[in-house]
C-alpha cells in the first residue's frame, strides 16, 4: 500500500468530514434563516468532499473499506483531521471564525492540488476548489462584518480568534508525509500554501480590526493525537452504525 | 435604528436565456451578502446563472387600494387586444 498517499487522503477527507459534521449541527439553529441554509450548504459540500477523499483512501488502502467504513467505523486515534476542525462550535462567531481559518487554508490547498501529478487527487480538487472558494468568500465577509461590526460582535470575534488562531498553523506545518508527496509532485509545497494562507488570513483580520494572538501553534491531529472533543463528535456521528451495524435507509 | 437586517428582493436569471425573474426575498446586512444569501437560498438546485438583488425599500410600488383607477379602465377596452383579425391559415399559430 502507498502509505503516504493513504495518509494524505485521510487527512483531506477527515478535515472535511469532521468540519462538515460540526457545521451540520447548526441546521435549524442558526441565528437567521439565510445563515441556516448557507451553513447547511457548506456542511453538505464538505461531507460530499469527505466522501470523495475517503473513497479514494479506501481504494489506495485496498482492504475493502469504503468512505462509510472509514467514517463510521474508525476510532479517534485513526482520524487524521487537524485539531482546528474538532474545536467546538461555540457561539455563532466561533463557528464562523473556525470556518474562516479553515477556508483560508483549504482554498489555496485545493487550488494547488488541482494541478497534482496524481490524477485522482487532481480530479477531486478541481471540484472541491470551487466550493472552497465560495466558502472562503462567505466566511471572510462575515468575519469582516462582525469583527468590524458592533462592540459586542467585535469582542466575540476577537475572543474566537484568540481561541482558534493557534490551531490554524497545524494545517500548514509539513511533516514526512507532506515532504514525501511534495517530492513526488502529488501535493503542493506547504511553505507556499502557508504564504498564501497567511496572506488571506492576515489581510482579512486587518480589515476586520482583529488581532491574531501571539501563541505557539497547537498540533497533533494530523498524526492521530486528538483533543477530547473528537471523541464526543464521533460518539454522536458513529452511534447508529455502532449500535446497528450495517443499518441503511 | 432597527436591529433587523434590511429586506432584499431577489431576481434570478434561469438557464435558458430568459430575463431575470422575481423569486422571493430575504434579509441581509448589505448587498454583497444579499447576493451570497440569494445564492444559498434560491440557487441550491441549479436554478440560476445570474442574481440581482434590490433593497425592497428602493422599489416604488403601486398601491393595492388604487387598483380601481389604475387597472379597471382597461378592462372594458377589448379593442386594444388584437383579437379581431382573421389570421390567414398560412400564418399558422400565433
Amino acid at each position: 500500500m502507498d502509505r503516504d498517499l493513504f495518509e494524505f487522503a485521510l487527512r483531506m477527507g477527515d478535515n472535511a468530514l469532521i468540519l462538515g459534521q460540526q457545521v451540520s449541527a447548526w441546521c435549524g439553529h442558526a441565528p437567521a434563516l439565510e445563515e441556516d441554509i448557507a451553513l447547511a450548504n457548506t456542511a453538505l459540500d464538505l461531507i460530499g468532499q469527505a466522501k470523495l477523499w475517503l473513497d479514494l483512501a479506501g481504494e489506495i488502502e485496498g482492504a475493502g473499506r469504503d468512505a462509510d467504513a472509514l467514517a463510521f467505523l474508525r476510532d479517534a486515534r485513526a482520524f487524521r483531521n487537524a485539531l482546528l476542525v474538532e474545536q467546538s462550535n461555540g457561539d455563532y462567531g466561533q463557528t464562523l471564525m473556525r470556518q474562516f481559518l479553515f477556508d483560508a487554508w483549504h482554498f489555496p490547498t485545493l487550488k494547488s492540488l488541482a494541478a497534482s501529478g496524481e490524477p485522482r487527487i487532481a480530479a477531486i480538487a478541481v471540484k472541491a476548489a470551487k466550493e472552497a472558494e465560495y466558502h472562503f468568500e462567505r466566511s471572510r465577509d462575515l468575519v469582516i462584518g462582525l469583527g468590524d461590526g458592533s462592540e459586542e460582535s467585535h469582542v466575540r470575534m476577537q475572543r474566537a480568534l484568540d481561541l482558534l488562531y493557534p490551531f490554524q498553523g497545524e494545517l500548514t506545518a509539513p511533516d514526512s508525509v507532506d515532504e514525501a508527496l511534495r517530492a513526488r509532485d502529488v501535493a503542493p509545497d506547504l511553505a507556499a500554501v502557508k504564504l498564501e494562507t497567511d496572506r488571506l488570513t492576515l489581510e482579512t483580520l486587518a480589515e476586520a480590526t482583529l488581532r491574531p494572538p501571539p501563541a505557539p501553534v497547537r498540533k497533533g491531529g494530523k498524526t492521530g493525537l486528538h483533543s477530547e472533543g473528537l471523541g464526543r463528535i464521533l460518539s454522536d456521528m458513529q452511534f447508529l452504525q455502532r449500535a446497528y451495524p450495517g443499518a441503511s435507509w | 435604528m432597527s436591529n433587523e437586517w434590511p429586506l432584499w428582493e431577489v431576481f434570478i436569471r434561469g438557464q435558458h436565456g430568459l430575463s431575470h425573474r422575481h423569486v422571493g426575498s430575504l434579509h441581509a446586512p448589505d448587498a454583497q451578502l444579499a447576493i451570497k444569501n440569494a445564492r444559498d437560498v434560491y440557487t441550491r438546485r441549479n436554478e440560476g446563472v445570474s442574481i440581482w438583488v434590490v433593497k425592497a425599500s428602493d422599489i416604488a410600488a403601486s398601491s393595492p387600494g388604487h387598483k380601481g383607477p389604475l387597472f379597471e379602465p382597461s378592462n372594458s377596452k377589448v379593442y386594444r387586444h388584437p383579437t379581431f383579425f382573421d389570421i390567414p391559415d398560412e400564418a399558422g399559430r400565433m
